[in-house]
């Protein structure tokens, strides 16, 4: 099925009002969410190859026993940089990027919600992620763990600016990572297509709307901690000094608050686009849509109640541990819920054994072994063995791995048609998703047993008496095959973008609105904003109306639309491209940078924030006058009898 | 040819570690105490319990695999689910989801039954130390009642075979974590805070621990030795470590004492007996009778701690020991008087 077209002067038209502007100034200007999102994808991408070579380094330091490629400082600079990068610059905002994108094409929407703060939060998000690089490069890269616990990371034991950058980075990220979340939430309440109730919203969708609110309630958490940290560092307040009535628990609480809600905010998107994927290659609806949905809004509340579990070695009451125990186990029986419902599927379904799939299917084996070993985990007894060594390296890779990036690259080949324009090679692909299947368990699963043998994480080096040597030796062997089947991707994806086989609209058949349109998609996103009758639109007997008429096309104006029902609630014109979300981004940096330096920098480096922030919201007298005169007040409108 | 070549290492690394002694005693899978033995016995039943329901859900799923006929992206999509709602599918989900349910409350029940049991060991006639955590190394200090039967030593515990231990755990600068894989989990050493672990060694034997909290540049470097014997080979230990340092008998020796006393040695170190009464580092009172040096890093002999003294800062960088500029023939002098040190 294909959308409602406009006639081609009209189409000309509301390409030419979306569009962003060209040149180098008006690169820096682009606002269109599909443009901020493709560079948002690359941009993360970029940090997760990063992160992965740290890795490697990691890996090669780890080979044998004595390793003396890096020595204990660069070893803690490179765990620390791994994991910072992995968690707060490539796992949660990769999927904050691909939902720009996706969301409003499959809602029937022009564009996201708030398109110049989604613009900001990307440059805020990119100029974090450059500090931390260059400070890495300038040897100060951050080195007191990616959870940076007190009183490691305070000013007596890391005299240094490495603690300093790691907590503005934090600060730049989550900013970034709660914009993100405002902006989806609203795009996703009020900017459905009409007749898309929530009854009837894509499970992807579903999975990010519960992701955001995740965002919206636990990064203030880690924010407000790791700005305690700053100041204990900057100008001596006490948070977490216990010689001051501080405590270094309380660090623990607010990091974990925010830390165990993340691994979620990490997984439950790919839940759907586990959901999209089985559903348009098993050639059928999901089974159990309501099952499904109160699945996730289940998973997203209960997140928030296990964050002790990281906590068990400490000296907590043991009661109170007990209670986590609880929590933990509880949260498998939504995730399992979910994978009975796609067992499910796939049982009754009719199979096309793409790319896409191979990697949702690794999902099942990998995700499900990670799961059992948090049940594992949950155990406050078990976990005194468990916790703080390989395996838990080896469990939350099991988790990240297959419970994110598989799905992820799965996800990359089912709508990299729908960015480009062209398919990726599927032969590339089968030895892209196999190196990475069969590396991916050559370098984790040995490290279940390395830990039950005793060996901690964050170590530099392991004696060879410990005979830790063969086992890690077939992990760094792994983790090259990892590297390859990445750089396979790599490939495909420069040459596919290029010379790949043409998609069309919709290359899979599938169900949803976002193949109803061009790939790539006209930057309107819909020539006529469709009217949504069923769960999967494409799928379904076309039923009137189709479409929705009268939206302007020389003015970026949209439909809002009512939260639940998504009935017509009102126009609304969103603003145009404009350089002030870069210059305020700018200005934003020299604060936080400056701020690393000193406290003084937060008073007048609110000057130019300031500054950019009025210039980006003084109102254009031309555009209020041609609003204004397009309103129609009610008293106006001819009541037909 | 790339498969082949990293494989072969690989085999090659089993055979030789085939050959090597036994390693030391630092394994989660092996209890030689009460404590231990009952998180194993969890380890089992979980271990047991999710190697079951792996392979059933991986069986299902391999099943639906083999089983569902293929298709391609022309196919048409199969929508008869949203006419007739497909039941039996759903009680199967619904099912299986009451046996998942089932199973984790079993693992519930099983986790606080362990935690129950190891509530309960017995503390009659235990043995209480206070360990205390540095960067990067251990403090234990053997209470007793008496103060004058009390003793300070570092990184090597001795723990009578059969009698409870308690282990009373603080930290001086950094988190540390307290972990002796074979005889209990870990436990965290959190400044400001004190916590306490129980347990008890049921077989003689040396078993290793490890650092198990980052703590810093050394975190790698911080083992820890428990030496469980019989227990009048420990009553006899314990004696031992209660006396002073014993007075040099040569000359060298005496020369050796005097350099520790009149270097930067007793700036940090304590020796009983003796001037030295600093304790930025390891008590050295009875430094001869432990089998490593550096928290456990290097065997305790005359050449490792003759190149630990002169350089530290090679072997452990960052280490709070400075580098000690000494003539050769003092650094003799100071090694005879530290071998006095039993």
């Amino acid at each position: 099925m294909t959308a409602p077209r406009l006639d081609a002067k009209d189409a000309a038209m509301l390409e030419q009002t979306w569009r962003d502007p060209p040149g180098l100034i008006g690169w820096f200007s682009a606002i269109n969410h599909k443009t901020m999102s493709l560079r948002f994808m690359i941009t993360t991408f970029v940090f997760f190859v990063l992160g992965g070579l740290l890795a490697l380094a990691i890996r090669l330091q780890l080979a044998g026993p004595d390793g003396k490629i890096i020595g204990a400082d660069l070893y803690s600079q490179l765990f620390t940089m791994h994991g910072s990068t992995m968690m707060f610059l490539f796992a949660v905002p990769v999927m904050q990027a691909v939902a720009t994108y996706l969301v409003p094409l499959m809602i029937g929407a022009r564009s996201v919600a708030f398109p110049r703060m989604n613009a900001f939060a990307y440059w805020i998000f990119t100029l974090g992620g450059i500090m931390l690089f260059v400070a890495f490069f300038l040897n100060v890269g951050p080195d007191a763990g990616w959870f940076a616990y007190v009183p490691l990371s305070s000013l007596q034991y890391s005299p240094t600016k490495r603690v300093d950058i790691w907590a503005q980075m934090i600060t730049f990220t989550e900013m970034a990572g709660l914009m993100e979340a405002i902006v989806l939430i609203t795009t996703i309440l009020k900017m459905r297509a009409p007749g898309m109730t929530l009854n009837r919203m894509p499970l992807f969708v579903w999975a990010i709307l519960a992701t955001s609110f995740m965002v919206l309630f636990s990064m203030p958490a880690v924010m407000l901690g790791s700005t305690a940290l700053i100041t204990d560092r900057l100008v001596n307040t006490q948070f977490f000094n216990p010689l001051k009535g501080g405590d270094a628990l309380l660090w623990q609480h607010l990091f974990w608050f925010f830390g165990h809600p993340e691994v979620y905010m990490i997984f439950i998107p790919p839940l759907g686009f586990i959901s999209s994927i089985v559903a348009t290659f098993a050639r059928r609806p999901i089974v159990g849509y309501p099952a499904m949905v109160l699945s996730v809004v289940a998973t997203a509340f209960l997140a928030f109640g296990l964050w002790v579990h990281h906590m068990f070695a400490t000296n907590l009451p043991e009661l109170g541990k007990t209670f986590f125990t609880a929590a933990s186990l509880m949260i498998a029986i939504p995730t399992a819920l979910q994978i009975f419902c796609w067992i499910a599927t796939l049982w009754t379904g009719r199979l096309n054994l793409r790319t896409p799939l191979l990697f949702v299917l690794a999902f099942f084996v990998i995700l499900l072994a990670g799961g059992l070993t948090g049940l594992m985990l949950a155990s406050v007894s078990l976990d005194t063995q468990l916790h703080d060594s390989h395996f838990v390296v080896a469990h939350l890779h099991y988790v990240l791995m297959g419970g994110a990036v598989f799905p992820l690259f799965g996800a990359f080949y089912y709508w990299f048609p729908k960015f480009t324009g062209r398919m990726l090679n599927e032969s590339l692909g089968r030895w892209n998703f196999w190196l990475f299947f069969i590396g991916f368990n050559l370098t984790f699963f040995p490290m279940h047993v390395l830990g039950l043998q005793g060996m901690p994480r964050r170590v530099y080096t392991y004696p060879a008496a410990m005979e830790w040597g063969s086992l890690n030796f077939a992990a760094t062997v792994g983790s090259f095959m990892i590297a390859v089947s990445v750089l396979l991707f790599i490939v495909n994806v420069l040459r596919s973008r290029r010379h790949g086989e043409l998609a069309g609209n919709d290359p899979w058949g599938a169900g949803t609105l976002e193949w109803s349109i061009p790939s790539p998609p006209p930057a309107g996103n819909f020539e006529m904003v469709p009217v949504v009758h069923a769960r999967d639109p494409l799928w379904e007997a076309k039923r009137l109306p189709s479409h929705v008429t009268g939206l302007a096309n020389d003015y970026r104006e949209i439909l809002v639309t009512s939260v639940a029902d998504a009935k017509l609630d009102h126009r609304l014109w969103l603003p145009s491209s404009s350089l002030a979300p870069f210059v305020t981004a700018l200005a934003t940096t020299v604060l936080f940078v400056g701020s690393i330096f000193t406290p003084w920098a937060v008073v007048w480096a609110a000057v130019p924030v300031a500054a950019g922030a009025t210039w980006w919201f003084w109102p254009k007298k031309d555009i209020v006058e041609q609003r204004t005169g397009s309103e129609i007040s009610p008293y106006d409108v001819e009541v037909e009898s | 040819m790339r498969l082949r070549a990293v494989f072969i290492p690989i085999l090659g690394m089993a055979a030789a570690t085939e050959t090597c002694s036994a390693a030391p005693l630092q394994d989660a899978l092996h209890a030689y105490g009460i404590q231990a033995w009952h998180i194993g016995r969890l380890w089992n039943f979980t271990l047991g319990l999710c190697v079951l329901v792996f392979s059933a859900v991986v069986a299902a799923f391999l099943f639906a695999l083999w089983r569902a006929p293929r298709s391609d992206a022309q196919t048409p999509p199969d929508l008869s689910s949203l006419e007739r709602p497909e039941r039996r599918i759903h009680r199967t989900v619904a099912w299986a989801a009451g046996l998942a349910t089932l199973g984790l409350l079993a693992l519930l029940a099983a986790d606080v039954f362990t935690s129950r049991a190891l509530g309960r060991l017995p503390l009659q006639d235990a043995v209480n130390i206070e360990l205390i955590g540095h960067q990067w190394w251990w403090e234990a200090r053997y209470l007793d009642p008496d103060a004058n039967r009390q003793f300070t030593t570092a990184n090597e515990l001795h723990i009578p075979v059969g009698r409870p231990v308690i282990v009373t755990l603080r930290s001086d600068d950094v988190i540390h974590t307290l972990w002796v894989p074979n005889l209990h989990g870990k436990r965290d050493m959190i400044p400001g805070r004190t916590a306490t672990m129980q347990f008890r060694a049921d077989q003689p034997g040396t078993y290793r621990g490890q650092c198990a909290e980052f703590c810093g540049l050394e975190h790698a470097m911080m083992a820890l030795l428990v030496e469980a014997e019989p227990n009048a080979q420990y009553e006899a230990w314990a004696e031992r470590q209660r006396q002073p340092a014993p007075l040099p008998a040569s000359d060298a020796a005496r020369r050796g004492r005097d350099l520790f006393l009149s270097h930067s040695c007793a700036r940090c170190h304590t020796v009983n007996g003796t001037g030295a009464t600093a304790a930025m580092g390891p008590d050295l009172t009875h430094l001869a009778g432990r089998k490593t040096i550096a928290a456990g890093m290097l065997p305790n002999d005359a050449g490792h701690l003759a190149s630990w003294i002169r350089d530290p800062q090679t072997l452990k960088p960052g280490v709070y020991m400075p580098v000690n500029r000494m003539r050769p023939d003092e650094l003799q002098d100071l090694l005879a008087y530290l071998e006095t040190l039993k």
